[in-house]
């Protein structure tokens, strides 16, 4: 097998997803764009290098639709040669698609390739893309279908987190964020987003709260605690796991992923394509994995995909430097810890969804860029990134710092 | 072909009447026959140019009943029979024609050209509505009696002649979701308000309003059939519609426990049916119909819920020699809830009724239970003022032995103590003539003893009530040892007169009901020793298709009670008396912790004064070390609630408790509730097979205890792999319960 490096990783800043949100007058074409034109000129690329560029969208319909990847190629004005494909797997869309665009090296039939993700949640909406699963009796019945707050508040009740637990999660997401944010841990990645004159639309994360505090959240009512119970949700996760007499609804918008706008974008090759193209790799992909999990409660994924990819890499937990387990909700982060025995000084160590957001066919990608960020700035050399995927799923990659 | 069913008139304007008049029937029923005559009808409809469109009604009282269920099972038995002999797919694809059959000839109707109108006199249900539904102008008639309704999931069926796809597109997903998976029928306002009909009219006049539409508007298109038609309220892929399926989807499995395939088979054909056109959804529908058809659950229901009750009800139990009687004035001792119940259903039957208790006050309290009830009835619009006062002035408190006198009938309800039942008894019977009947309300205490205080005791005889009394269906009838066949013929009078389904059953500890329904909680209790979390043992058994979980219901009876009896087992069986894992927990419970069940707001459960009860925290001292959730098989909980029933009810019928298999069915889901989709624990049995079921219960004894041990009755059936059904056919099966 061919090794695949990181060459480079740039990300939009995540706005708010809105129609108050500074990106809320951007295309999703025009975010993916610019991160792709990003990648260009900071590396002083020839595109005619690319092979492929591979994108997550969750919602690929309307202006995110038909192949938004080969339209942000055409539109970044990248070579007409480089081929582009759109990837959905919910959640994970942006870190399947670096692993999809990375599997394209190792098996040796590209030499240079783009994996990232573009959502403009504000723009398209979330579940546009419609889809059988909570909707067709055949399916949603037998899989005992429920939203991924019901999950997350099951995984809470299940588990033993607590309102104050999931809080006080959620506090610390948003204090490593701000401080991030303050000693430009992210300044390497973060390109602005600018306007048709290059006038800068939003050069920061903005959807952070940095004062929250425990008792701003205690304030915050439970999100799906009146869904659970009048639309049948509640008892839905009840006959899947009857050992729970009732759910404790805990989530709530600060304890869960923001909803935002963003893009990024990874430059991945072997080690010839990144010589000629004079660039200095920064990390190898060691390996990835993809699972599939019990769907009702969908969100243990990371617990299940992370032992997959460590045993395949022929790895334990102690071997792995820093980890990003993706914020979706609080809870699926402290369940996460709990079961793979994780120290949170090691986990999100710069904030993380909760704080910053969640654009979702982009985030597995921004996940790998601000792990790798962080171990070079520490000096350490392997990272984990991880997902909690609709359907019941999860994807891991590692990393591995090259010197 | 010569039209028996259906009739066929021109008038000088064009219009044929078509009039739905079966012989010899005092209602229309959809048979093969009258299906076979829509055919025909089109035919002339087609065939005449001198015919410009007609006017469908009926010549009964109602315009149509339904499907005639014993031609649904007759799809159900041809198709075994088919199977056995040709196999599985060649029945499968016989019945799917068949089923289809209606269906077809329904779109043929609704698509020949000419302009279809119905004149709805009266009760229009299943099959009748569907016609209806076939037309393309709906006239029904201004009486809030009127029943218009898709009642098909009540038996395990879907509306297979076209009602899942013509309702669903006349008046949306949502409306028609509601209507079919409930199975509830609307009245005509309510119709017209949900746009399910067009028109209401005097009940003189719906003929004639039909025929004026055909003649004046007369458009023979249906709205699926116009161009660029939406369904009302959208398809399933809309923003709107992604919430409305995920809710409906969850709604139905919080209601079932996704234990109906019937509203299961509705909730796809809608949805399947709104993303494509009508004539395939009509196919997607007859696909479902088939597969449910084929399905146990069908049969059993049709079977049990209707069939057989129907039959308890027109007493298919009643000694036929014994001339018909009537109550004409009923002495009830004992003014408590009990009590009260059985005034109150009894008076509302047009009996008079004698409520005695210890004093005025009690027995005024009891009484005052029927105002009460009626106030609500008011407030619901069910009743008025005028019907309050008639059925208050029938029940007469009284605390005086004498005002008995003349009663044809007496309910002893009073406190389960054989000492105070037998005071009772001898008080009663000296005000009473000889012929009069005496009866206990006694849920446990076998009757032949009872009747021990009676000195008629050939007159003595038990009838149980289930509480509440007036929601539940079931009547327990137990003959002692010498009851007579006349007092079993007056009390299953008396139970047909306040239209309540009797079982009649053998003397015996617990008799059946009772006795059935203990071994329920006592396996909850099984299991809490085992270590199985609390609220999965609730959660399984409701999950299993009970109404409620074991150790709420054992709330509910009163851990007391359930303590008590025990103790008075022990007493009554000294040696013989096997103890097990319940007795311990209730010792625990009762003796040492004072909970008694809901009736001291502690037992299983906590029962705040302000809140929803929850499951006593303090359970884990009392039960066996806590299993892993993980560890624990909730299909195995499932099976073993279901199972220990089935066995007891086998006990029950192999000790001559029982001696109808209808009873066992019909009285096991009527009295207690037991899964009603099984068609009761026998069908149970025989639906698993007898072999399958005796060898569940050898794993189930080797691993759970010896209550599992089948009897020899279910031994030799599993040996001779015969059923309940066909070796006890209930007309045969009658074993002389007098």
């Amino acid at each position: 097998m061919t090794d695949c490096f990181i060459y480079d990783h740039v990300r939009t800043p995540r706005g708010r997803g809105k129609p108050d949100g500074s990106l809320h007058e951007v295309t999703a074409l025009e975010l993916a764009s610019q991160s792709l034109r990003a990648v260009r000129d900071r590396n002083e690329l020839d595109t005619s290098m690319v092979d492929d560029v591979v994108l997550g969208c969750v919602d690929p319909v309307g202006e995110a639709g038909s192949d938004i990847a080969r339209a942000a190629v055409l539109n970044a004005e990248y070579a007409e040669t480089v081929a582009g494909i759109q990837i959905q797997r919910f959640c994970a869309s942006g870190l399947d698609a670096v692993n999809f665009a990375a599997m394209e090296v190792i098996s040796d039939q590209h030499d240079m390739t783009i994996g990232g993700g573009v959502e403009s949640m504000s723009r398209v909406g979330i579940g546009a893309s419609g889809g059988a699963w909570p909707v067709d009796p055949a399916l949603a019945i037998d899989a005992y279908y429920t939203p991924q707050g019901i999950g997350a508040d099951l995984i809470a009740t299940k588990w033993g987190f607590s309102r104050d637990d999931v809080d006080a999660y959620a506090v610390a997401s948003q204090k490593r964020a701000a401080e991030a944010w303050n000693e430009g841990r992210f300044a390497n990645s973060v390109v602005p987003v600018t306007d048709v004159n290059g006038l800068e639309l939003l050069n920061h994360d903005e959807h952070m709260r940095p004062k929250t505090d425990m008792q701003s959240l205690a304030s915050l009512k439970a999100a799906f605690a009146a869904m659970g119970e009048q639309a049948g949700f509640d008892a839905v996760s009840i006959q899947r796991y009857p050992e729970i007499e009732k759910l404790n609804h805990v989530h709530h918008a600060g304890n869960s992923s923001g909803i935002v706008d963003g893009a990024s974008a990874m430059l991945l090759g072997n080690e010839e394509a990144g010589k000629r193209a004079g660039l200095k790799p920064r990390a190898r992909i060691r390996a990835f994995a993809n699972i599939g999990t019990e769907p009702s409660i969908m969100l243990t994924g990371p617990v299940h995909v992370t032992r997959k990819v460590l045993e395949r890499a022929g790895m334990s937990v102690a071997d792995i430097d820093l980890f990003e387990i993706n914020e979706a909700f609080a809870s699926v982060v402290l369940l996460s810890m709990e079961e793979l025995g994780l120290d949170h000084d090691k986990v999100n160590v710069n904030g993380g969804a909760i704080a910053m957001g969640h654009p979702l066919g982009a985030t597995g990608s921004i996940l790998l860029g601000t792990v790798l960020d962080e171990l070079e700035r520490r000096d350490l050399s392997t990272g984990l990134i991880t997902l909690c995927i609709g359907g019941g799923m999860g994807t891991a990659t590692v990393i591995e710092r090259v010197h | 072909m010569a039209l028996e069913n259906l009739s066929l008139e021109v008038d000088a304007d064009g219009v044929a009447l078509i009039t739905w008049d079966m012989p010899g029937r005092s209602m229309n029923v959809l048979t093969e026959g009258t299906i076979a005559e829509f055919a025909e009808i089109i035919e002339r409809l087609q065939g005449d140019d001198a015919i410009k469109g007609a006017v469908i009604t009926s010549g009964k009282a109602a315009f149509c009943a339904g499907a005639d269920l014993s031609m649904m099972q007759a799809f159900t038995k041809d198709y075994r029979d088919t199977a056995a002999r040709d196999g599985e797919k060649a029945a499968t694809a016989e019945l799917f024609e068949r089923s289809r059959g209606f269906s077809q000839i329904l779109r043929r109707l609704e698509t020949c050209g000419k302009p279809l109108a119905a004149a709805i006199n009266g009760t229009a249900l299943g099959g009748g509505l569907e016609v209806t539904l076939a037309c393309h102008h709906r006239v029904v008639a201004n009486d809030p009696k009127i029943k218009l309704g898709l009642p098909e999931s009540q038996v395990g069926l879907l509306p297979g002649a076209g009602g899942t796809q013509r309702l669903t597109r006349l008046i949306g997903a949502s409306e028609a979701l509601q209507i079919m998976l409930r199975g509830l029928p609307v009245d005509p306002q309510k119709a017209a308000d949900l746009g399910i009909v067009h028109e209401i009219a005097d009940a003189g006049d719906i003929v004639s309003k039909a025929r004026q539409w055909v003649l004046e508007v007369g458009e023979a298109v249906q709205p699926w059939d116009r161009d660029r038609f939406k369904v009302p309220g959208g398809t399933p892929y809309t923003p709107k519609g992604m919430v409305t399926w995920s809710v409906a989807n969850a709604l139905y499995r919080k209601e079932t426990y996704d234990n109906y395939p019937a509203q299961r088979a509705i909730m796809s054909c809608v949805y399947e049916g709104l993303l494509v056109p009508i004539d395939v959804g009509l196919r997607i529908e007859a696909r479902y119909f088939t597969k449910l058809v084929r399905g146990p659950e069908s049969g059993n229901m049709i079977r049990s819920l209707f069939l057989s009750k129907q039959s308890l009800d027109k007493l298919a139990r009643r000694p036929a020699d014994i001339a018909a009687s009537r109550v004409e004035k009923l002495g009830i001792l004992g003014a408590g809830m009990m009590g009260a119940g059985i005034a109150n259903v009894s008076a509302k039957a047009g009996i008079e009724v004698v409520l005695l208790d210890r004093d005025m006050e009690a027995a005024e309290k009891g009484k005052a239970h029927a105002a009460a009830a009626m106030d609500k009835a008011i407030a619901r619009g069910k009743a008025s003022e005028p019907d309050k006062d008639a059925l208050l002035a029938r029940i007469n408190p009284s605390a005086d032995y004498a005002d008995l006198s003349g009663c044809d009938l007496v309910i002893e309800a009073v406190f389960e103590n054989r000492d105070i039942k037998a005071e009772v008894t001898a008080a009663a019977e000296a005000q009473l003539a000889d012929s009069s009947i005496f009866a206990s309300n006694t849920s446990t205490l076998p009757i032949t003893g009872l009747a021990g205080a009676s000195a008629r005791p050939e007159n003595f005889i038990g009838i149980h009530f289930f509480s509440p009394v007036e929601k539940m269906q079931l009547v327990e009838v137990i003959m002692g040892d010498k009851t007579s066949d006349t007092a079993l013929a007056r009390a299953l009078d008396y139970v047909q007169a306040i239209r309540k389904t009797p079982i009649v059953v053998n003397d015996a500890r617990g008799f059946f009901t009772s006795r059935v329904v203990k071994t329920y909680i006592a396996e909850g209790h099984h299991m809490l020793a085992e270590g199985v979390p609390a609220a999965m043992i609730e959660n399984a058994g409701r999950m299993a298709g009970m109404p409620v979980g074991p150790l709420a219901l054992n709330d509910e009876v009163a851990l007391d009670l359930s303590w008590k009896i025990m103790q008075a087992t022990k007493a009554d069986l000294g040696d013989a008396y096997q103890s097990d894992a319940m007795d311990g927990i209730l010792d625990e419970m009762v003796a040492k912790r004072e909970r008694f069940g809901r009736k001291n707001a502690k037992g299983f459960y906590d029962y705040p004064k302000d809140g929803e009860k929850s499951l006593w925290p303090g359970l884990s001292e009392i039960a066996g070390e806590q299993l892993s959730p993980d560890d624990v098989d909730v299909e195995e909980l499932k099976q073993r609630f279901l199972t220990i029933q089935a066995l007891e009810t086998a006990r029950c019928f192999e000790e001559n408790v029982l001696t109808d298999v209808r009873e066992a069915d019909v009285g096991a889901i009527f009295g207690f509730g037991f899964a009603p989709y099984t068609g009761g624990p026998l069908s149970y049995i025989d639906t698993l097979g007898a072999p399958a079921f005796a060898e569940r219960c050898n794993r189930f004894a080797e691993k759970f205890g010896d209550r599992f041990v089948t009897s020899n009755l279910l031994r030799e059936m599993a040996n001779s792999e015969e059923t309940f059904y066909t070796r006890f056919p209930p007309e045969q099966s009658r074993r002389s319960a007098a």
